[in-house]
């Protein structure tokens, strides 16, 4: 299962990020994965919950958005989704095409990150976002 | 406002060190004249019988050739490879299901690869997770054997499509199991259209001399033209 692989990839990124970023808590991901991108989606999201786990993004929401397949075909000089992968070829004129415009992304798109706040320490959601709350 | 979450676009790559060190790696293949092939299939698909062969050949005509070989555990791979005569380590995953860049490029340390002109790297048996993973290759080769069935490609068109050319084993076998060679080819393009497909046996023989001048094209393409545009500037 490289989605182990590619969670701890994720999380290395993210904190990176963060740290760069000032710190904080990451609060939410949003990752895109391609049809073709070879990672399962299912599979990733309970490996990131494995590799998160004593880190800044520990209890981070991942968002995952599907990439559909998109070809491009000379012929149309047209963009098209293709419906079935099993198939690379214009979906309009039925000519083969290998040139693959979109389906391959294995990328994080963006970070949400929330300030730590230095009175309060990690308790349940619900809890500190109300002690945020009355100190704001 | 400390609790307004800060959005940080980024749009990057996940796989992103891999990918960089990757890409170094290839360029420093390319400078030291190296052909680097990563051999990507199924477990059982005779990747390699076929890599044993072609060592072999490829030493006769002369090339340096070395190969780095990918096993969840054991060596056995690795060891049947040095019998060829050429240098084989084993990268040993203790349960990775894929090689990254960095177990690759930690394996070839002490090797002199300005002598070396082809360098395989066998991969870890099995069709999704070698997928994602650039290796600095220059060639990835995605091979199926005529035992597994016709249907390999359409089983997994994400890593057929990261394939450069395409290889059939053990076609020796091809009668016995009732392959449908023309099935098989019609589902290869149908995933990766216009993907040179090679048909070869490595007990028979068969084939083998149009995998190796395949090799060699391709060695011959790439460092004479990058030899060439080096000339230029
Ligand atoms: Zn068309």
């Amino acid at each position: 299962m490289h989605e182990l692989s590619v969670a701890y990839h994720l999380v290395q990124l993210v904190t990176q990020l963060a740290s760069q970023h000032g710190g904080g808590t990451v609060v939410a991901l949003h990752v895109r994965l391609g049809v073709l991108c070879c990672v399962h989606r299912e599979a990733l999201e309970f490996c990131y919950e494995l590799a998160a786990q004593g880190t800044c993004a520990e209890n981070a929401r991942l968002i995952i958005e599907e990439v559909p397949v998109e070809v491009y075909c000379s012929e149309c000089q047209q963009q098209f989704q293709l419906q079935n992968i099993q198939k690379f070829s214009c979906p309009r004129c039925g000519k083969p095409t290998a040139d693959i415009r979109r389906g391959k992304e294995l990328e994080l798109v963006s970070v949400e990150l929330e300030d730590q706040d230095p009175l309060e320490s990690k308790g349940d959601e619900e809890d500190s976002q109300t002690q945020q709350r009355v100190f704001s | 406002m400390s609790h307004v979450p800060r959005i940080l676009e980024v749009r990057t790559k996940i796989l992103k060190k891999n990918d960089e060190l990757a890409r170094q790696m290839r360029q420093e293949f390319l400078r030291l004249g190296v052909s680097v092939v990563n051999l990507v299939s199924s477990p059982g698909t005779g990747k390699t019988e076929l890599l044993q062969r072609t060592l072999h050949v490829l030493l006769q005509r002369g090339f340096s050739v070395a190969a780095v070989v990918g096993d969840l555990e054991t060596d056995n791979d690795a060891r049947r490879l040095a019998r060829s005569g050429a240098p084989v380590r084993q990268i040993q995953t203790h349960g990775c299901c894929h090689l990254e860049a960095h177990m690759v490029k930690q394996h070839l340390q002490g090797w002199n690869l300005s002598e070396i002109s082809f360098l395989f790297i066998e991969n870890i048996g099995n069709l999704v997770c070698p997928a994602s993973w650039d290796l600095g290759e220059s060639l990835r080769v995605a091979l199926m054997s005529v035992t597994e069935g016709e249907d390999k490609p359409l089983k997994y068109p994400g890593l057929f499509n990261t394939a450069d050319v395409v290889v059939i084993t053990k076609t020796d076998l091809a009668q016995a199991c009732e392959f449908d060679r023309q099935r098989a080819l019609q589902n290869i393009r149908a995933v990766r259209p216009g993907v040179p497909v090679l048909e070869t046996s490595a007990r028979s023989g068969e084939g083998i001399p149009q995998w190796i001048e395949f090799l060699c094209q391709h060695h011959h393409r790439c460092h004479c033209s990058h030899l060439a545009s080096a000339r230029k500037s």
